[in-house]
């Protein structure tokens, strides 16, 4: 059965580009996109490269690790951290990033961008 | 059952403070809020942070979302203009109307403006909402001085917003002789206005203002004493006068001075009207505080209820103790209970240090058993226990000086007085939160950290002042309940640094995931990763980039650099004991250019260059290291520079060569990655021009070799460093220093530098010294081993990274365009350089 979605699957890069527990930024639709390379956990996560909270262009190249079970990402400039789950600000503030589902196949990244 | 509808007439800090504290206790009344402003309750209290670091969601108490998650349904924009007290109906603005069981007024208050002539002109300006904020911001970009009528509270507020907003000269004008005249003294407001001059403002005392001088524009202002000064922008921000026009309007009863006359159950002269904040008028006084405003707030909720539940109203308002603590322009403010006393009806102790620009006062009683009140001007770091001693009556000291100059001699327990307090002691004045609340949350619901207190009790969440007292509540009671008080890195491991350091050694592993799966649990976080990369590096001093350590690293040390607003990066090349040939600076200066950087000399003289991409970093680096340079470590966690003075060489003063002394310092240690960063300096007189003390480790010169000081910092801070050895020869000052730092290295907390270590430790300078020249350990032979290795295994890692295609292919922004720079990267030009954006927070 195929499963009908209104997901577009752009490819990013080769799997190899992205090292292991760490970020990159690829640039997505005239958008900047960090995806995260979660060997620890063995996923795979995407979302936006801006912190919210002082418009820095900077998540992909912050630290990954969990806050309980939940996924996150910590912003380099002042240590923010979203989950990369959902996207909520896990450090008590009312921010929240955008994230996009990943798959990799064949050795290759690809981010899902929702068509509307 | 009828469910109440309360309407809030007013959407402030007071007016969200009823709704948040209403809700905690009950959701059985509808809520409906009419805010006159724009925007949902922010906090007014630090709005000059407005424009030096915060945002609009920064300051704002909650987001609209709380609002409709709580089920309140709330008007902006919208201020009730009537109310049919009859009919019980409010009508508002956009032509609402609405009925009510209560009525909640918390409609605040407005700037006082005194009647001088001219007020009307363009350029002068009140302040009280981010309206008034944000004209100020769109007029300052073509005013050069400014002036605040007003030396209080709110006057010195603003003053400083004209400060952050770039004015080049700023003036305060006060009608009363001193400054802050409801909060300190003459004595307390002379040595704050000598602060504030420091700050380049000028303060006038004693000054009335006669006419506002200009065409339609500000352009002097014209005083009683007939004197007259020039400036093109001006707040006024003379005081506050009382919201109470919707309440004439309604014929609620009002001051004379202005005002809603309320009760001890804060009801106006219709019991079914309250009103709350600044204004309401309980005992012919106004409350321009936030902590009054608040506690007015927990009444009427706790009425309501009990009314609902037909109990008797159980809290009263029964006035408020005036006592503050406030930080304003960096100067600590505080006055408590009654700050004026005078003899005969008191004795008075004061304590005052122009050179420091402190000033204490405390008035005892004439028996000298009981704290009346007092003033801290410049170190209120007492305040919190004062006011407790004060207001709960505790006996004092045999010397009571000893309550604003320390303890002098002996030995001291911090926590010990406020262990003897009484429960019933309020420790957070904002929310009411007293010393019982707090020790019930540690010991029945276990709560152990700063953090969930906050969330339980909302200890700390209003001013913050309290918040040191909390912490030490939370350690003394812990270690008084026998619970082990342990200094875990995280939630994923837990140990102490020192724990983990042995055991990562003994175990011999050299990467961070190795670390956590043998000694850890979960997938790491911000926290303990650089901890343990540091760990690792202090342990092995392998390359940080390998093995996988890469990803461990805190962000500077993943780029080898330092990070910098609008996301490029900084570059600072080592420069041992601040020697460098002309050849190099040619280097250097070619660098800058052809990478269009931003240079600048460091405080530890050296020459940081900024404004780098990531992806030109690794070509930087190239061109630098074939001159000869390596890597300053200014990203690091590790030795930085160690300065010097010049000395014998050119000196006639010197007694020893410095700058040598300092270059062979600078490369024995270079590389050496520690708990915190690493400062040394190396001066060849007594003179001292190398600042050596203010260093982790300085070396001063004396005739006969060296003198060696540790544990000393710069910073918010500053400490000055302790003589640990005296007159000792080269080779034993390396030896010492070696020493000192491995064990520094092996026994401090993450982040901890070295003067916090050396407070922290038990026994203090006189154990450091039994350990690191007296061997009482029996660790020294090691202690040098270990560094050795270290200093034995070092690389310019950025030599490395440049010559290593796998680390080298990680320093580019996009990995699907590795040439393309980050488009959103903006450096505009300033004084002939260039400079990053400022934060681009979006209003």
């Amino acid at each position: 059965m195929e499963i009908l979605e209104d997901i577009k699957w752009i490819k990013a890069c080769s799997a190899d580009d992205i090292p292991e527990n760490e970020g990159v930024c690829a640039y997505i639709n005239g958008e900047q996109i960090a995806i995260y390379n979660f060997k620890r956990r063995g996923e795979w996560f995407a979302t936006q490269n801006l912190c919210p909270h002082k418009q820095q262009m900077a998540l992909s190249r912050g630290m990954i690790g969990s806050q309980g079970s939940e996924p996150k990402v910590a912003c380099p400039f002042h240590k923010k951290t979203f989950s990369l789950e959902t996207g909520q600000c896990l450090s008590g503030e009312d921010y929240k990033i955008q994230t996009y589902p990943v798959k990799v196949s064949n050795g290759e990244v690809f981010v899902g961008i929702s068509e509307f | 059952m009828k469910k109440y509808r309360i309407v809030v007439v007013g959407n402030g800090m007071v007016g969200y403070k009823f709704c948040e504290k209403l809700l905690a206790k009950t959701k059985d009344f509808e809520l409906v809020v009419f805010g006159e402003e724009p925007r949902v309750a922010y906090d007014r209290v630090h709005l000059s942070a407005y424009f030096a670091e915060k945002s609009i969601e920064e300051l704002t108490l909650a987001p609209i979302s709380w609002y409709q998650e709580n089920g309140i349904t709330l008007y902006l924009s919208d201020p009730v203009t009537n109310i049919d007290r009859e009919q019980k109906k409010v009508y508002s603005h956009h032509g609402l109307e609405l009925t009510y069981d209560f009525l909640v007024m918390a409609t605040g208050s407005a700037p006082f403006v005194p009647e001088i002539p001219g007020v009307e002109k363009d350029g002068v300006f009140v302040y009280r909402t981010i309206e008034d904020l944000d004209m100020m911001k769109d007029y300052a970009g073509k005013a050069t001085k400014g002036a605040v009528i007003g030396g209080g509270l709110l006057g010195l507020e603003a003053a400083k917003a004209l400060l952050d907003l770039g004015l080049k000269e700023t003036h305060v004008i006060e009608f009363a002789p001193r400054l802050m005249p409801r909060q300190i003294d003459q004595a307390g407001s002379d040595i704050l206005a000598a602060k504030l001059l420091e700050l380049n403002i000028k303060t006038h005392c004693n000054k009335n203002t006669k006419e506002i001088l200009g065409e339609n524009t500000i352009q002097g202002m014209a005083f009683a004493d007939d004197e007259k000064l020039e400036v093109d922008m001006l707040v006024i921000s003379a005081g506050i006068k009382p919201r109470d026009e919707l309440a004439r309007l309604a014929e609620l009863e009002v001051g004379i001075r202005g005002g809603i006359v309320v009760n001890d159950h804060l009801q106006t002269s219709d019991p079914e009207i309250f009103a709350i904040g600044e204004c309401a008028l309980h005992q012919k006084a106004i409350y321009g505080l936030l902590a009054p405003g608040y506690e007015m707030a927990e009444v009427v909720a706790s009425y309501l209820v009990n009314l609902k539940e037909e109990l008797a109203p159980a809290k009263k308002f029964t006035g408020f103790d005036m006592s503050t603590k406030l930080k304003l322009l960096g100067v600590d403010v505080a006055s408590f209970g009654n700050a004026f006393a005078q003899e005969p009806d008191c004795q008075t102790i004061t304590f005052e240090n122009r050179a420091k620009g402190i000033y204490k006062r405390i008035n005892i009683s004439l028996d000298k058993k009981r704290l009346l009140g007092g003033i801290l001007v410049g170190d209120a770091s007492q305040y919190n226990m004062l006011l407790q001693t004060a207001n709960n009556n505790i006996v004092l000291p045999p010397d009571p000086e000893d309550l604003i100059l320390g303890s002098r001699g002996g030995e001291s327990d911090a926590g010990s007085g406020l262990m003897s307090l009484p429960d019933e002691a309020l420790i957070c004045s904002c929310e009411a939160v007293t010393k019982g609340d707090i020790i019930h949350q540690i010991t029945e619901n276990k709560t152990f950290s700063l953090d969930d207190i906050k969330k339980s009790t909302k200890a700390c969440t209003g001013c913050g002042g309290c918040t040191p007292m909390v912490k030490d509540l939370i350690q003394c009671t812990m270690k008084a309940q026998g619970i082990l008080v342990r200094n875990v890195l995280c939630e994923h491991f837990s140990y102490t640094r020192q724990e983990l350091f042995d055991l990562v050694k003994i175990k011999g592993i050299k990467s961070y995931d190795g670390v956590l799966d043998e000694l850890g649990h979960g997938d790491g976080c911000e926290t303990c990763k650089p901890a343990v990369a540091s760990i690792l590096a202090s342990l092995w001093n392998e390359n940080v980039l390998e093995k996988g350590r890469a990803t461990a690293q805190d962000s500077n040390d993943r780029y080898l650099a330092n990070i910098q607003r609008g996301g490029t990066y900084s570059v600072v090349p080592r420069i041992p004991g601040g020697e460098i040939t002309p050849e190099k600076l040619i280097v250097i200066g070619q660098v800058a250019q052809k990478y269009g950087l931003y240079t600048k000399i460091t405080g530890g003289q050296r020459i940081d260059l900024f404004g780098a991409h990531m992806s030109d970093l690794p070509k930087i680096w190239e061109e630098l290291i074939d001159a000869g340079f390596e890597s300053g470590h200014a990203y690091g966690k590790s030795l930085r520079t160690v300065k010097s003075c010049v000395g014998t060489t050119w000196c006639r003063f010197g007694v020893q060569d410095a700058v040598s002394f300092a270059i062979e310092v600078e490369n024995r240690y270079k590389g050496l990655r520690s708990p915190h960063k690493l400062k040394s300096a190396v001066s060849g007189c007594i003179r001292e021009c190398a600042e050596a003390q203010s260093k982790d480790f300085g070396i001063i010169a004396t005739e006969k070799g060296w003198n060696l000081y540790v544990c000393g910092n710069g910073g918010s801070k500053p400490r000055h460093a302790e003589l640990l050895a005296t007159d000792v020869d080269s080779e034993t000052c390396l030896k010492l220093i070696d020493r000192f730092l491995m064990f520094y290295i092996k026994t401090a907390e993450p982040l901890q530098r070295t003067a916090p270590w050396l407070d922290k430790m038990e026994g203090g300078l006189a154990y450091l010294k039994s350990v690191i020249l007296d061997d009482a350990l029996g660790i020294c032979n090691e202690l040098e081993q270990e560094i050795q290795v270290l200093i034995n295994n070092y690389k310019c890692e950025w030599k490395e990274a440049v010559e290593t295609p796998e680390i080298r292919k990680r320093f580019s922004h996009f990995v699907n365009a590795p040439e393309e720079k980050d488009p959103t990267v903006e450096l505009v030009p300033f004084r002939d350089q260039i400079k990053a954006k400022d934060w681009n927070v979006l209003a």
